[in-house]
């Protein structure tokens, strides 16, 4: 599994995956911390799972399906009225396809 | 015993107090213990009157029609906000309400506040809050248990008739042990959980805190039930859990795990009031079971993969674009707009569950750890369905020790994880459970302990019987803090 002692390098790529903009301090932090939890959660290396289905979920429930009926949705005021930023109908975000001469426009 | 949800709500049915009067009364309540038991995120003092006066007018009807219930401050709600005690949702309006929260609506109650958590759910003691630490009723120098603490102190402090909490580890039960009160994860289905904000959506139940079996009961009647909207919830008829509470269960048989007996770190007087729980059901004619739970030993670190797993991917919906927070500083891309936002507004033990459902999930581990997590998850649920051949229902403490002192174990998040060693099998396997009070701690600040029943999948209405069986047969149920 974890192979030993987490590295910096390696909780700094995570918190990249989570988008969490960490500073080195905190990263260290959680680097001691990991380790612990990680080391202690190893545990499940012990147990003799051959042969078993891995159960995602308690319920026997594969898909639910409903008819496909048009339903009321939210009105547009209420699913708006939580974003830092919007444009009329839209959310409004920064950039999102890098440099200039690139963007598809 | 004037206090409960049922004597509540008959004292309104039968005139003997209007809706206006107890919400006033609950108000008064909250105005002389908030300050030190800090149970509340929101007080809705205006809106909770409002709705009273349409009870005692008659506008406002139903099997909770005046009653003051308090909410965990994770479920939506149309009106006020609906924080889940974190930076990330501090000004969040939710666009609708929950189902519990229409169901409970539709039944009348007045909706008195909503109550402190820890962050996103996430901890065992509400010390997690970005907010404010709520303390324990019965010593306020400790921690009221959580993620529910909020709805467990309120209730157990009299500042609501009953509350509402989710339980995805042992978020209901472990609360409600610490603060003297019954609390009952439901089966996984049984409750809708449309409009409660995800952590671990495979594990997580929302569920009824009552000062009695019978007000829990109670709620579970109004909550219960399949929802269009939850397609996890279960089609299946919710019986009545009060018309039969009263009828004794016959040929008892009392699980005790040997597992369980031999668990480490169980405070010897939690062990004392739990083996006297054993003998009084042995008194009430039940026989005593030896059953085994052999993956017990693996539930904690299979719960704390699958969990953060679970967490990482439904909290990266809080990218400062839809809702929540946004940094105000410069950012060159969206990617740097989503990290700076989720760095900033999310408290540590969020970014610690995040980073090990990152790291757990991420390639290369995936196998490693969150699929054979899934595979002792099968296997803890194997054991269950074994040892519920032989038994009604399997009893352990709740919680390994009695209410721990504020900061006590805010340094070692292992050690706080530890805390719910006899909780997390039961969400695991999707089963229902329940603690209700079972002795105090000796000393000048006695403590509550708890008492908790497992039962299995859909046997609510035969757990809440259990239960009310040994509550009837004590009196531990009658002693109230004075915060």
């Amino acid at each position: 599994m974890s192979n030993g002692k987490l590295t910096l390098d390696q909780v700094r790529h995570v918190s990249r995956l989570a988008r969490l903009a960490l500073d080195d301090q905190t990263l260290l932090r959680l680097t001691g911390e990991l380790e612990s939890i990680l080391g202690y959660v190893e545990k499940i290396n012990q147990a003799d799972v051959a042969g078993v289905e891995p159960m995602a979920h308690a319920l026997p429930l594969h898909n639910v399906f409903r008819d496909d009926v048009v339903t009321p949705s939210l009105p547009l005021e209420r699913v708006l009225q939580n974003a830092a930023e919007t444009d009329g109908p839209f959310f409004k975000v920064p950039k999102i396809i890098g440099g200039d001469e690139d963007s598809a426009g | 015993m004037q206090d409960t949800l049922i004597a509540a709500r008959d004292a309104i049915r039968s005139k003997q107090i209007s809706a206006v009067e107890l919400t006033r009364q609950t108000l008064q309540r909250i105005e002389q213990c908030e300050p030190r038991v800090q149970a509340f995120n929101q007080v809705h003092a205006d809106r909770a009157l409002e709705q009273a006066r349409a009870v005692d007018e008659g506008r406002r009807t139903g099997p909770l029609a005046g009653v003051t219930i308090a909410l965990k401050d994770n479920l939506c709600t149309s009106f006020g906000l609906t924080t889940c005690s974190s930076r990330m949702l501090e000004n969040f309006r939710a666009p609708y309400d929950a189902t519990v929260v229409k169901r409970l609506d539709a039944a009348g109650a007045v909706f008195i506040g909503k109550t402190n958590l820890d962050e996103f759910a996430m901890g065992s003691s509400t010390e997690n809050s970005a907010f404010k630490t709520t303390r324990n009723p019965w010593d306020i120098a400790r921690v009221p248990g959580g993620s529910s603490g909020g709805s467990a102190a309120a209730l157990a402090a009299g500042m609501c008739s009953a509350s509402i909490g989710s339980d995805t580890g042992g978020s209901i039960r472990q609360p409600a042990a610490l603060c003297g009160v019954v609390g009952l994860k439901p089966t996984y289905g049984r409750v809708s959980r449309y409009g409660l904000v995800a952590f671990a959506s495979s594990l997580d139940q929302i569920g009824p805190f009552g000062r009695t079996v019978a007000d829990a009961a109670l709620l579970m009647n109004v909550i219960a039930g399949h929802d269009p909207k939850d397609s996890t919830s279960v089609p299946l008829a919710v019986p009545d859990y009060l018309a039969e509470l009263e009828k004794p269960v016959e040929k008892l048989r009392i699980g005790i795990a040997r597992e369980y007996d031999s668990a480490a770190g169980v405070d010897p007087q939690v062990l004392a009031a739990v083996n006297a729980a054993k003998n009084k059901f042995q008194e009430l004619g039940a026989e005593l079971v030896d059953v085994s739970l052999p993956h017990t030993e693996y539930g904690i670190a299979a719960y704390y993969i699958i969990a953060p797993c679970e967490a990482s991917s439904n909290l990266a919906r809080y990218d400062g674009v839809h809702f929540g927070h946004r940094t105000k500083e410069p950012v060159k891309d969206i990617v740097e707009l989503f990290s700076k936002s989720r760095a900033e507004a999310f408290g540590p033990e969020v970014q610690r569950r995040i980073m090990i459902g990152s790291y757990a999930l991420s390639s290369g581990y995936y196998d490693a750890f969150y699929v054979r997590a899934l595979k002792i998850r099968a296997l803890i649920r194997k054991d269950f369905d074994a040892a519920f051949e032989k038994c009604d229902v399997i009893l352990s403490p709740t919680s390994p020790t009695p209410a721990f002192n504020a900061g006590e174990k805010t340094g070692d998040p292992l050690q706080m994880y530890l805390c719910d060693v006899f909780t997390v099998t039961c969400n695991i396997a999707g089963i229902a459970g329940l603690s209700l009070p079972c002795g105090f701690t000796s000393g000048d600040k006695p403590l509550p302990i708890g008492l908790q029943l497992l039962a299995p999948a859909f046997g609510e209405e035969k757990l809440l019987r259990i239960a009310h069986m040994y509550e009837f047969a004590t009196d531990w149920n009658n002693r109230r803090p004075d915060p």
